[in-house]
């Protein structure tokens, strides 16, 4: 076959391309055609094909994230916004913290273990791309129904997946989530966030500028794993007619990558570096055609010169290939030298493969010839824009009201007794410490907290206690009820999730796991929930910083729940003050912080007893999220609360439950007047916590509380080893750990 | 003038930098030592921290055993320089033959991540002389290969010589042989064991005790009365 070159495209302008094949439409090959003048290279088609993709072109849903900048709130603190590999955000004392949540839901589904493994290589990188050493991860996961059979093939593939590659990278594993939903049994959602620090002056962007100046690869050879996968994997819905797609699956090896980033933070010391972009979806395509064009220039890369695991493969699919493990740095010619050395120290491969031109094309050669020649921003940024047509689908009136709230109640103690130990047992609302034991959390000597916690914390100055904090909520069941309000429940799930362990919430990244954008009832959802989670986060102080898209998860013409998934980033001062959730000592007095109402629309008991979804779910006030946030921080720092835990799935039964398993202790609970036990228990309304305060401390609580117009409810007490609903029932601590912690083993074990 | 204690860094130690932390959080002077320098930099004793070094490839410790810097702890050990191997470092002693036995994959074939509690059986090691004999202590635990398994013989020896350094109380995480999380050559200043008192050496941080510092003040002592 003759390499198809740019001089025998511009001489063959009829020879036809498989543009539908790698899923450009008709009016997108057009466009490129027009950009270029002529047809283009197989290798610039190939480029072009997986840039402008869903997952790397973001086209389906740009329109409505462009929301997310329009809506952003004053925020001194933003240091880096939305369009960079991950934002970053001044969190006092010189650092700055990077954090981003993504998906890697496809490949997870298909290869369970690579598929989660490289899901934290690859957010991994994205955090060191910003100059920052990563410091933590957290997942969120969704799977299938936990009974069901395929799930047990999922769940511990990516379970040991997520272990397997960040316990060898030396990073802690502090928090995430795990849901079972029928709705993610074809398409379980692997979402994986990174957290880093750096000192302010250390922030790194990708982009190539300085005529001259070197393009380095550096990390793992290039070899035929992945190829299309962004394309391939990203686009399509999984359908039983096509043949099996396991060789798209990028295959990891943390152990490289952890070479990467030793050798990459040593790099950063010395400050050799002038641009630099790690390699994810599209691989060189991306990284060259990015760098490109956010620097001044243009670029020429030598694509014989890239370091192969398999000689065969041709130009395009080095291009396109998704191999792991993989950094592209921009470096001056007088600092090349020592690059190389300190990627010698670190046994990691790095040649330079191309250098910064003074022109504005990127410029790729292959044996000698030319076989790209594009402006690099129509690769990187041009890519198509769709307004898809979006529409409230007809059945949502009919599930709204299908309202909850008629759902047959417990009608006596021993039922009311009976459906708190089956709730807390249920897979959603069990412990899932057999999962979170399979992650190190202690790597670093940094950890102040890690699941069951609220947020998971890490300390970043051992000398003054500095520490970020981070949760990460989604309930595609609320969602599912209303895509606006389902968002801003995440939100402010997560936002208390922090501020109950003592941070001040900062900043806000997000996951948006999506049906398929090419059905308006899913594209309505996509609309409602980012416009409730822009408006939430412009209400609460609280930018997006960054994220990511995951759509077309749906199997033929079932879509998953609508699942934005949302991380808080909150600050510390000192992580002394941090507040656990244990219920550690007898004679604290416990009270419920906020309003309870008979919200039960998409709640855990409606799954758990009914197996219900329907009506609405709980109301949000983020006015009372933000006050509530306040006194949990203020009670922190000046020691009023010794714990609290966030109100949100299952209720203060569950909450309680957690609490008191964590601390070993007991609690004795009276149901305040004007609610019933029932409600009291059960009820999922937002905007509550359960703090535990201290005798001496309880006249100066409830007076901060009664000041700023939260209302505090003693609730009960800390005591003895059962927990105990006055006038109505008792479970024994041991019978209540027994039935909340025996059902993850059981499952999977 | 305090104690100088080596840490040393393979590609693939992931507890390097805590190592080093406890080191000084116990007073003495922490050394960074580096895989390819035969040279130990005149410490008083060495630290070989947890971690997946090369990969973990071949087995556990295997080629970290090989490396310039391990010649010279090996042979330095065997004169009597404190050594401790903390996991991956206790994997390598084993693969060094400073140690007896070896490590075989958890019972449950899992990574286990847990608040461990150990019983020092042995307090008159290098690394335990400020622990009493019997006192219970808990430090985390993390690893994958963690099953100590040795020949019947040896297991016997090693008790009846009260080599058997550490035990497993409450809960054998994962198969180990006799309970034992950690053991100590005849001499008492080579320490393996699988848990980690490095990361047992801060309130607040971790499991939020500070278990674990004794090692690090045990060493202390002995390198600066000796």
């Amino acid at each position: 076959m003759t390499l198809d070159t740019v001089k025998h495209a511009t001489e063959t302008p009829e020879s036809e391309l498989p543009w539908k094949e790698l899923g450009l439409k008709e009016d997108e090959y057009a466009r490129i055609r027009e950009i270029l003048g002529r047809r283009p290279t197989g290798a610039e088609l190939a480029m072009y094909s997986v840039m402008w993709s869903e997952h790397c072109s973001y086209k389906s849903s740009k329109v409505h994230l462009k929301q997310f900048g329009e809506k952003a709130p004053e925020n001194d603190a933003l240091l880096v916004g939305i369009g960079e590999n991950a934002g970053v955000v001044d969190v006092g004392q010189g650092y700055a913290v990077t954090f981003k949540v993504e998906s890697h839901n496809h490949p997870s589904y298909i290869e369970p273990y690579q598929g989660a493994a490289t899901g934290v290589g690859g957010i991994v990188r994205d955090i060191l791309a910003m100059g920052a050493r990563p410091v933590a991860v957290m997942d969120p996961l969704r799977f299938g129904a936990a009974d069901h059979p395929d799930t047990k093939r999922v769940l511990p593939g990516v379970v040991a997946g997520v272990g397997g590659y960040g316990n060898c990278l030396g990073l802690p594993n502090i928090g995430g989530e795990v849901v079972f939903d029928s709705c993610y049994q074809g398409n379980p959602l692997v979402n994986a966030l990174c957290v880093g620090v750096m000192k302010h002056e250390d922030i790194h962007l990708a982009k190539a500028s300085g005529a001259g100046n070197k393009v380095i690869l550096y990390g793992a050879r290039t070899g035929g794993d992945g190829i299309g996968g962004v394309s391939v994997l990203a686009s399509e819905t999984f359908d039983d007619t096509k043949p099996a797609k396991r060789p798209a699956v990028q295959v990891g090896d943390p152990f490289q990558e952890k070479l990467l980033i030793e050798c990459t933070l040593e790099v950063f010391r010395e400050k050799l570096v002038a641009g630099i972009q790690d390699l994810g979806g599209a691989g060189l395509s991306c990284a060259t055609s990015e760098l490109a064009s956010a620097g001044s220039g243009g670029m020429r890369v030598d694509l014989d010169s890239v370091p192969l695991r398999d000689a065969t493969l041709s130009p395009e699919e080095i291009l396109m290939s998704e191999s792991q493990e993989r950094m592209c740095a921009i470096v001056e010619p007088r600092h090349v030298e020592r690059f190389m050395e300190i990627c010698e120290k670190w046994d990691v491969i790095a040649t330079v493969i191309g250098e910064v031109t003074e022109g504005e094309r990127l410029e790729i050669f292959w044996h000698g010839e030319q076989i790209v020649d594009v402006p690099p921003g129509t690769v990187a940024h041009e890519g198509p824009t769709y307004h898809r047509p979006y529409a409230r689908p007809e059945w949502q009136d009919a599930l709204q009201a299908d309202d909850a709230g008629r759902l047959p109640r417990p009608a006596t103690s021993g039922e009311l007794r009976e459906q708190v130990l089956k709730l807390v047992a249920s897979p959603n609302q069990a412990a899932k410490s057999w999962i979170t034991d399979q992650y190190d959390r202690f790597v670093q000597g940094n950890t102040v907290l890690a699941q069951p916690e609220d947020a998971g914390m890490v300390r970043i100055d051992p000398d003054t206690g500095l520490g970020v904090a981070l949760a990460t909520d989604g309930n595609g069941r609320y969602a599912k009820l209303d895509p606006y309000a389902g968002a801003q429940l995440a939100l402010a799930e997560a936002y208390r999730n922090v501020a109950a362990s003592g941070a001040r919430p900062l900043a806000v990244s997000d996951c948006l796991n999506f049906g398929s954008p090419e059905d308006p009832a899913v594209m309505w959802q996509f609309a409602e929930a980012t416009r409730g989670l822009a408006d939430g986060c412009l209400h609460l102080g609280t930018p997006v910083t960054g994220g990511n898209v995951s759509l077309y998860n749906q199997t033929g013409d079932t879509a998953i729940h609508p699942t934005p998934v949302v991380a808080v980033l909150g600050v510390i001062d000192d992580v002394a003050r941090r507040t656990p959730i244990a219920f550690a000592e007898e004679g604290l007095l416990l009270y419920l912080l906020g309003d309870t109402r008979e919200e039960f629309g998409g709640s855990a008991w409606s799954q758990v007893v009914h197996d219900h979804l329907g009506g609405l779910p709980p109301k949000v006030d983020l006015d009372r999220e933000r006050l509530l946030a306040e006194i949990l921080i203020s009670g922190s720092r000046d020691g009023m609360i010794d714990a609290a835990h966030d109100l949100s799935d299952g209720g203060l039964v569950q909450a309680v439950t957690e609490s008191c398993l964590r601390g070993g202790k007991g609690a004795r609970l009276v149901v305040p007047d004007g609610l019933d036990a029932f409600t009291f228990l059960f009820s999922e309304s937002p905007g509550r916590a359960v703090v535990a305060v201290p005798r001496s401390e309880e006249l100066r609580f409830t007076d901060m509380c009664g000041a700023r117009g939260l209302p505090a409810t003693r609730i009960g007490v800390v005591d003895g080893d059962a927990v105990e609903v006055q006038g109505e029932f008792t479970v024994p601590l041991g019978e209540l750990r027994t039935a909340h912690e025996g059902t993850v083993p059981a499952l999977f074990a | 003038m305090t104690a100088r204690i080596g840490v040393v860094t393979f590609p693939g130690t992931l507890d390097d930098r805590d190592a080093l932390r406890a080191v000084r959080l116990a007073g003495a002077e922490p050394v960074s030592l580096w895989h390819r320098d035969k040279g130990l930099k005149q410490v008083d004793a060495v630290v070989l921290a947890g971690g997946f070094s090369y990969g973990d490839y071949l087995r556990a410790g295997a080629i970290s055993r090989f490396s310039p810097v391990m010649e010279t702890v090996i042979d330095q050990a065997r004169s009597g320089m404190p050594v401790l191997g903390i996991c991956n470092g206790f994997q390598i002693l084993t693969e060094a033959h400073l140690l007896p036995g070896a490590m075989l994959r958890n019972n449950h074939l899992h990574f286990i991540c847990r608040d461990q509690k150990l019983r020092v059986e042995n307090a008159e090691t290098a690394w335990t002389a400020e622990y009493e004999q019997g006192r219970e202590i808990s430090v985390p635990l993390k690893n994958v290969d963690g099953r100590y398994v040795a020949a019947e013989r040896v297991l016997d020896e090693l008790e009846a010589e009260g080599r058997v350094a550490f035990r497993y109380l409450d809960l054998n995480p994962n198969g180990s042989l006799r309970d034992i999380a950690g053991i100590t050559n005849a001499e008492g200043n080579v320490v393996g064991l699988m848990p980690h008192p490095e990361h047992a050496v801060e309130p607040l941080i971790g499991t939020g005790g500070t278990d674990g510092l004794g090692f690090f003040t045990s060493i202390l002592k002995k390198t600066v009365a000796t």
